[in-house]
């Protein structure tokens, strides 16, 4: 019976020959994280316990990343905390200010997660790493705890769901515009327990950045984890990036799926998700008449040098409409410096944005671009939840990169398009 | 092991920011969080709710955010029990953790009212609401997870049966 990539890889990681949906199973783990948030819990864990060490020092990622550069007080003893522990434990993988990153776009830049890997995190967009062809899923601080301890977790083996794109992808139509049609047609409980894999020839022709964007989102429509099979595109990544040996792993050709849905991405326009879920999906054709206050690039969804590069695109000689905040915030320091040496801050600037360091800051509203009441953003971030980026009164709207950008210069939601942006390609 | 308390009704999709906005989430105290709970979308909730009530809510309960945070502060109130049509994974994998109880029953959401009393009997899942002669079945919980439960999470739960070796 053959199997699909999400069952290969668990079965390898139980050191068992074959795995079936619903059997519960043990699995090492290639890496644990956690950030500012679920960490300093799962180390109160650790220390309760009374452990003096981890399983692997090279195995646990601790990233500050939510509330940093540290918001207030409370969140800096949060940090103190993961540094301490760092410190004290020998965890090579910390990451103090300067080299922080968002986490999701951090490990997989410093190639920390790799094809074929097992990863646990204590944040639910962990499974942005499926893009690289790993299993890797969201859990919380306790799991965590124990996985830094023991350098395992359990797990129920998901049934999968297999997604086909096929088609051309139209101009302005990237990754984020595909799971969001896809989270919007399966609504935010569609892929409940289970692992979503993503295949056909427009995810073949998917850049890397994309497909970080699509597995990210794979929790968003409830799912395990989200999964694409490695091929050059994977290679060429991850090549140079890590000592260790990666495994590409493939589903079968006759690997049971529980359901497989279609797409011709060349029907796709890009998508907007209207508050107050990432499933209240309109293509921007549909969007109408809504103002911003707010537009915010970045996040571990689309905060990539390339999601950077399309806004720039969009932005080079326009402004942003006036009274509209523009906020970008480059994902790690790398792609921070690239952006500056391509030129891309100084139009952001020109166009009248903002630049911020490295941060998860306004896509949790935590800080560095909070909403007052009645206010109004588009983002390029996950998630459009009833107070997420500031007041219970405020609202998000989830877009791509562009339509975000082209949003900030309109004062309204609106794509490239309506500026008579030209695609790049 | 029976428990009775009142019920507080609330839809699909309670994510865990309205469980626990992420702008308390720079401390885990059990008090601290407890007091923000549902804020956003009941902000009094916290000050009404007593020890033992129970959540019924809809479809997906606790999607989003993996923030241990959230079973930690439904549990701070003093909540007994969230029944549920269904949950989100990573939040029913973080209750049994945490040690909250939680039940599966599609059924239950749809005929019960706020502030109904309602009795469940947490080995065979059995779910009866007191005055209206209703009774449900929930998947009950497995001796395991329930054991799990009794001890208060999975922690004090590993922690007991080191001791024990």
């Amino acid at each position: 019976m053959g199997m699909t990539i999400t069952e290969k890889i668990l079965a390898q990681g139980a050191r068992l020959a074959e795995v079936k949906p619903g059997q519960l199973i043990e699995v090492q783990i290639d890496m644990a994280l956690g950030n500012d948030i679920t960490a300093p819990l799962a180390i109160d864990i650790v220390r309760s316990a009374g452990v003096k060490s981890v399983f692997d020092r090279e195995k646990v990622a601790l990233v500050p990343d939510h509330f940093v550069p540290n918001k207030d007080i409370k969140a800096a003893t949060q940090v103190k905390i993961l540094r301490d522990f760092a410190k004290e434990f020998g965890i090579v993988n910390y990451f103090e200010l300067g080299e922080m990153g968002v986490e999701h776009a951090l490990l997989p830049e410093k190639g920390m997660v790799l094809p074929g890997d097992i990863v646990i995190g204590a944040d639910s967009h962990t499974c942005t790493y499926g893009a690289l062809g790993a299993f890797a899923t969201g859990v919380g601080s306790t799991d965590l705890a124990a996985a830094m301890i023991t350098g395992k977790v359990w797990l129920k083996v998901p049934e999968s769901m297999k997604f086909i794109y096929h088609g051309k992808r139209p101009p302005f139509v990237c990754g984020k515009d595909l799971i969001l049609y896809a989270i919007g047609q399966i609504g935010v409980d569609g892929a409940l327990y289970r692992a979503m894999e993503f295949t056909g020839e427009a995810i073949d022709e998917l850049p890397m950045a994309d497909r970080f964007t699509m597995a990210n989102m794979a929790i968003e429509a409830g799912g395990k984890n989200g999964i694409i099979a490695p091929d050059k595109a994977t290679e060429a990544y991850v090549r140079g990036r890590s000592r260790r040996k990666h495994r590409f792993y493939a589903s079968d050709k006759d690997a049971t799926y529980v359901e497989t849905i279609e797409y011709d991405v060349s029907r796709i326009e890009p998508q907007v998700a209207f508050p107050h879920l990432p499933s209240n999906t309109r293509g921007i054709s549909h969007v109408g008449d809504v103002p911003i206050d707010q537009a915010v690039i970045g996040s571990c969804t689309n905060g990539r040098l390339e999601d950077l590069e399309i806004a720039a695109h969009v932005l080079r000689g326009r402004k942003v409409a006036p009274h509209v905040r523009l906020i970008v915030i480059p994902a790690t320091p790398w792609i921070y410096r690239q952006a500056m040496h391509q030129g891309l801050f100084d139009i952001f600037l020109e166009a009248g944005g903002i630049i911020s360091p490295p941060t998860c800051g306004p896509c949790l509203g935590g800080h560095m671009g909070i909403l007052a009441k009645g206010e109004r953003a588009i983002a390029t971030t996950n998630r459009n939840f009833v107070g997420r980026m500031g007041h219970p009164e405020s609202e998000v709207y989830l877009a791509n990169p562009a339509v975000t950008a082209a949003s900030a210069v309109l004062g309204r939601i609106g794509g490239p398009g309506e500026l008579g942006v030209i695609p790049k390609d | 092991m029976k428990l009775t308390g009142k019920v507080w009704k609330f839809g699909d999709n309670i994510d865990t920011d309205v469980i626990i906005p992420a702008r308390h989430l720079t401390t885990f105290d059990p008090r601290e969080l407890a007091r923000h709970c549902m804020e956003d979308k009941d902000p009094s909730f916290a000050q009404k709710v007593k020890p033992g009530d129970i959540i019924v809510a809809g479809r997906n309960f606790g999607c989003g955010s993996s923030r241990e945070h959230a079973p930690i502060a439904l549990k701070g109130c003093g909540l007994s029990c969230v029944v549920a049509r269904s949950f989100a994974r990573i939040f029913f994998r973080n209750a049994f953790n945490m040690g909250l109880l939680i039940f599966e029953c599609p059924e239950v959401a749809d005929a019960v009212e706020e502030g109904d009393t309602m009795e469940i009997d947490v080995a065979s899942g059995k779910i009866f609401i007191a005055g209206k002669g209703l009774s449900f079945a929930a998947q009950p919980v497995p001796p395991f997870m329930q054991e799990l439960l009794r001890d208060g999470g999975l922690i004090p739960h590993i922690m007991k049966k080191v001791k024990r070796a």
